[in-house]
């Protein structure tokens, strides 16, 4: 009776002691860092730096995403018409062009609306109204189908121009593509670069936690003489670690925040210029959540590294 | 309880600490290990622990080999072993309590059991009335009491202390052995390095006497 009563309670012993220890390393981690406010601190903000630089131009980048979002959609060919085509054809001409098999849609933009859109557009009001006739063309917006590959959307561009009716056809994908590739590119240069500066975290906070384990020798090497475990050792320090990660990301955090509130008002002012409602985009809950884990990881990577170096260099004489 | 079985411990620098020792000691007995100043006395308290390990020989505890025991099971040994140290080895930075409670909290107790634990430990020494002070504001014999409550708080079955008294003016001295013979006495093995050989012979405990690096003498006690 009494020992089949005992096993649960022992295990629920040892697994409160265990959560016990945890919690008490957690705290105790943070009361350290509390009573060394400075340094602390100090180590924090090179963290919360090391963090917001490609936090910051991640989320820029995704800025511009969105921004150029609004012009995808795959590529158009837009078909000018020959000024003397009548209404009439031309009409017929985009309905004609909608039931071909490589063709998902097409918008035709007769020469009325394509002046009025000028018009609002380009403040060149005045100049039209002096204008007697309407020198825009009708212009047959063609959108290929998504899933024809760039070189059959280059042949059916060849096979527009062929077309009578065609004065110009003009494949709008060059920028489109351009802009692509570059954004690719930063993409890419923003990961080494965020690459590099995870390394200076996982450094930064592994020297501060190797300086603060040496200078705690003594009792290390007195926990070590009562039989504390190379684990219980390194918890404390852990903890350390992670605080110094989490510390560092809400500063990053702050910091890219700050500077988007910065940036957002000529940010807005300038996309009003362009006639976009565009508005900068903030980290929002997901991205705040990984930046958390990001620097809570490595911090706990620092500190890992560091203490694994030395735990068994300190051994009690 | 502790076997030495033909141990020889040689320090890397050449020094040849212990040599051959054999001897037993049993469960509940009260130990007194003497000899001159490098006579081997720490060395071979250090071998039970396992701060050092022989070179040749072979070291029982509690009818375990020593030598089985990797360095990650070390702490397990050290959890049941109590030890004292001639400098105290107490942490500064913390209060009284705190040092004490170190070996509980090592062994991941409930805080409840803990403070009750230390209390308890903190009684017997008669430093209750200190729990909050620190290290420093005590005397050395005081100092000395906090590092035994704390080798008897978590209850181990062996205590060993390598020269406990040596820092200590000789009434302190005494006031301590007897805290060790308290200690004994509910049936726990004690081993003492010490070369107050006055005091020794007073507490008419089992002396081993070592001169370099051999048992010499082996004297039964007044009751053994």
């Amino acid at each position: 009776m009494a020992a089949s009563a005992g096993r649960p309670s022992r295990l629920r012993l040892w697994l409160r002691g265990l959560l016990g220890g945890h919690a008490r390393a957690l705290v105790g981690a943070l009361g350290r860092l509390y009573r060394a406010p400075l340094p602390s601190l100090l180590t924090a903000g090179v963290i919360g730096i090391a963090l917001a630089l490609p936090t910051g131009f991640l989320l820029l980048l995704s800025n511009v995403g969105t921004l150029a979002g609004g012009w995808e959609g795959g590529p158009r060919i837009s078909v000018f018409i020959h000024k003397d085509i009548r209404a009439e054809r031309y009409t017929a001409l985009a309905d004609e062009l909608r039931r071909d098999g490589e063709i998902a849609e097409t918008t035709l933009i007769t020469p009325e609306q394509a002046l009025a859109e000028f018009r609002n557009g380009s403040g060149f009001d005045d100049a039209l109204a002096l204008l007697e006739d309407n020198p825009l063309p009708a212009v047959i917006v063609v959108q290929p189908r998504p899933e024809l590959a760039p070189e059959q959307i280059e042949a059916l561009a060849e096979r527009l121009r062929g077309l009578k009716e065609a004065e110009l056809v003009q494949l709008d994908r060059a920028w489109i593509q351009r802009l692509h590739t570059l954004m690719e590119l930063l993409r890419r240069g923003i990961w080494v670069v965020a690459g590099l500066l995870a390394v200076a975290v996982v450094l930064v906070v592994g020297n501060t936690i190797r300086l603060d384990f040496l200078s705690r020798r003594e009792e290390i090497v007195i926990v070590k003489l009562l039989g504390g475990t190379d684990a219980f050792i390194r918890r404390p320090f852990l903890y350390e670690g992670l605080w110094y990660g989490v510390g560092g990301a809400l500063l990053a955090a702050v910091l890219v925040e700050a500077a988007r509130l910065l940036l957002a008002g000529p940010a807005q002012e300038l996309a009003a210029l362009y006639g976009s409602g565009f508005s900068l985009g903030g980290l929002g809950l997901s991205g705040f959540c990984n930046l958390l884990f990001i620097g809570a990881a490595l911090g706990l990577l620092g500190s890992w590294l560091a203490v694994g170096r030395h735990l068994a260099s300190i051994e009690p004489r | 309880m502790i076997r030495f079985e033909n141990v020889s411990k040689r320090y890397p620098n050449g020094f040849e600490a212990l040599h051959g020792v054999t001897l037993s000691i049993g469960q509940g007995e009260m130990v007194f290990v003497t000899g001159h100043s490098g006579a081997g006395k720490s060395t071979l308290l250090r071998l039970i622990p396992l701060l050092e390990r022989p070179t040749s020989g072979q070291v029982l505890v509690a009818k375990t080999n020593l030598a089985r025991f990797t360095r990650r099971r070390i702490p397990q040994l050290r959890r049941r072993i109590g030890m004292i140290f001639q400098d105290f080895r107490l942490l500064y930075d913390r209060s009284v309590f705190d040092n004490v409670a170190l070996p509980l909290v090592i062994d991941g107790l409930p805080h409840a059991e803990i403070q009750r634990r230390v209390r308890a430990a903190l009684d017997k020494v008669g430093l209750l009335a200190k729990e909050q002070a620190y290290p420093v504001t005590l005397s050395g014999g005081e100092q000395q009491r906090v590092g035994i409550a704390r080798a008897v708080v978590s209850r181990p079955p062996i205590l060993i202390a390598d020269e406990p008294t040596g820092n200590l003016d000789p009434g302190l001295s005494e006031e301590i052995m007897r805290l060790f013979q308290d200690f004994n006495r509910v049936g726990v093995t004690v081993v003492i390095a010490s070369h107050d050989l006055d005091l020794i012979g007073r507490l008419g405990h089992r002396v081993l006497t070592l001169e370099k690096g051999r048992l010499i003498d082996d004297w039964p006690g007044r009751n053994g």
